[in-house]
């Protein structure tokens, strides 16, 4: 639907900015030796008005056919035989408008004038229809920035959630209850143990806290924040659960945002060697292939476990945060293969994130 | 002093067990007979000890600690202890005699094992294998699978596996794979778990998988059998046969 239209009290306004072109039309009309004043003023209202009406008709062809486009030739042969189109569609109208006019005392001589007028007529309907695909043209460029800024206001939105879901998941509390509970039972019998298990807990807790605070961090501090993750939750699942880490030192140069891979990992450990009685490795993986950092977080899991009551949301969390930094240019994807999960992301690298 | 109370802990973390044993060890009357580190294990071990209470984590390998209560015996005192308080609530649908939160202190341990020890004394209220059941799947959803105890050994049946379920007595017959599983629950709590889409109660008896039905053949006047994909057959109501035709039509 026409924009015009499209909202209500749009029409009147530009129906009113029509009158200038009434008058415009009127005085060409009413030069010496063409139309008397009366007449001009009864055939340049109504057929103001009508083009009007007429000249939307361009809206469509021009939202067809972009000025950015490379189709130039294309674009100016369809605009011109739409012109000439609709111009002959005004005149021949005109000729109409002008029958019943003549009905009217005193405007008896108007008909053959105005066959006198046609190719004034027609010259300046091919130049009405220039101006209104040129304020169509500028119509439809407002309407793309308008939309490029709402894109891009909620491209906004979803990026500061996704942020803050991250932020928010980063420590799970449940992840805390059971580790005081640890370390609640080993201060009996392994007091020494106990306080190993405070200190990393504490250490855990303090990378999170900074490293939440910037923007971009490089990969090795992040793996070494999932370190300490794992170490801590070691002392839970003790030889169930085993870590293996390879990072080329090209790829833990790369930045990526804090906390990206640490909903992953602990979903390697909650729903992956927590599933399983004997545990097993989770594996952390990175590389940097050309421009692209490649990374793999694997682990095995129970594909017969009991139902849990939450899951998913790590995942979500993730590949929300990696549309909303990197758009269509990052790629995440979590495969199940033989009683393992793994999760792969592959992001470009960039000096910031 | 009350009598010696029998007592099994079970838990998947190492340190988690210690603290139980522990506490629970300290107090007077009170028997650890056995430990579990997974959901089959502490099945198995309350056949072979037939303890008084069970303290059980919730979230284990195999089985969680809602599956394992539904198949304890029913006279068997149930305390969950986990880091998770969303299920607080399902656990006294259930009548767990408590739910404690870790952390905790020894005090608080101390007075689950107490009310556990009064709901024995007291005979209780003893849990409902139907409310059991509905609480060891997530809200919302339908049964994966059924729990089955045969002995100490524990079947885990996967629902598209199963072609029908059969009422027998004060048991549900679990028919799947040629063989034949006794759950004790009734047929009609079994069925509410289920998706109704997925099965249907086609005999006050019977409620048949609709994936392994194969035809319903005519058996005497006004009376219909339904053939099964493992060639068995199991009688139509005449409601039930009511209720096929209004499905399979509506397809």
């Amino acid at each position: 639907m026409h924009p015009i239209f499209a909202r209500k009290g749009r029409l009147g306004p530009y129906l009113a900015a029509c009158a200038p072109l009434a008058a415009v039309l009127m005085a060409l009309l009413a030069r010496p030796g063409a139309l008397s004043l009366e007449e001009a003023a009864a055939v340049s209202v109504p057929m103001t008005l009508l083009y009007g009406f007429l000249g939307l008709s361009a809206w469509y062809p021009a939202r067809g056919l972009p000025l950015a486009g490379d189709r130039l030739a294309f674009l100016i042969v369809t605009h011109g035989v739409a012109a000439v189109f609709t111009s002959a569609v005004w005149v021949f109208a005109g000729a109409g408008l002008v029958r019943l006019i003549a009905l009217a005392p005193g405007f008896a001589l108007l008909p053959g004038r105005y066959a006198g007028e046609v190719p004034v007529l027609f010259s300046a309907g091919l130049l009405l229809y220039l101006l209104s695909v040129a304020l169509h043209y500028v119509l439809l460029a407002f309407e793309a920035i308008r939309e490029a800024e709402r894109r891009e206001a909620a491209l906004e939105i979803l990026a500061r959630k996704a942020e803050l879901e991250a932020l928010k998941a980063q420590i799970h509390p449940h992840f805390l209850f059971n580790s005081l509970n640890s370390i609640s039972a080993l201060v009996g019998s392994d007091p020494a143990k106990a306080r190993e298990m405070c200190i990393g807990l504490a250490d855990f807790l303090r990378q999170s806290l900074s490293v939440g605070e910037r923007a971009a961090i490089p990969l090795s501090e992040e793996i070494a924040l999932a370190t300490s993750y794992l170490d801590v939750e070691r002392a839970r699942f003790g030889r169930r659960l085993a870590v293996e880490t390879d990072v080329t030192p090209e790829g833990g140069a790369c930045v990526v945002p804090p906390l990206l891979l640490q909903p992953l990992v602990e979903n390697a450990v909650v729903h992956g060697i927590a599933t399983l009685e004997a545990g097993g490795t989770v594996r952390m993986q990175a590389e940097r292939t050309g421009r692209r950092l490649r990374i793999v977080i694997e682990n095995p899991y129970d594909p017969e476990a009991p139902p849990k009551r939450r899951g998913g949301l790590g995942l979500k969390i993730v590949r929300d945060r990696l549309s909303a930094l990197y758009g269509g240019e990052a790629l995440f994807a979590a495969r199940r293969l033989d009683g393992r999960h793994l999760a792969i992301l592959s992001i470009p690298i960039r000096a910031d994130v | 002093m009350s009598e010696d109370v029998r007592v099994l802990i079970v838990d998947d973390e190492e340190p988690a067990r210690l603290l139980l044993r522990e506490i629970l060890g300290a107090q007077p009357g009170v028997t650890i007979v056995a430990e579990a580190d997974n959901g089959f294990e502490a099945v198995r071990a309350a056949s072979e000890h037939q303890p008084d209470v069970a303290f059980l984590d919730i979230e284990m390998p195999k089985l969680n600690g809602f599956e394992v209560a539904e198949l304890l015996a029913p006279e068997v005192a149930v305390v969950f202890v986990t880091a998770y308080n969303q299920w607080a609530l399902k656990a006294f649908e259930i009548h767990a005699a408590d739910y404690v939160l870790k952390p905790y202190r020894a005090e608080r341990l101390r007075e689950a094992l107490s009310r556990a020890r009064a709901r024995r004394v007291s005979g209780g209220a003893v849990p409902n294998p139907g409310a059991v059941s509905r609480s060891a799947r997530p809200p919302g959803r339908f049964a994966e699978r059924i729990v089955v105890r045969d002995g100490p050994k524990v079947h885990v049946i996967p629902v598209d596996k199963v072609d029908c379920l059969e009422a027998q007595d004060d048991y549900v017959a679990v028919r799947s794979d040629g063989r034949k599983f006794l759950k004790l629950q009734t047929l009609a709590a079994l069925a509410e778990s289920l998706d109704p889409a997925r099965f249907l109660r086609v005999h006050r008896s019977f409620v048949v998988n609709l994936d392994r039905l194969r035809s319903i053949e005519l058996y005497a006047k006004n009376s219909h059998v339904a053939l099964l994909a493992d060639g068995s057959r199991i009688p139509i109501s005449r409601e039930g046969h009511g209720k096929l035709k209004a499905l399979l039509e509506g397809k």
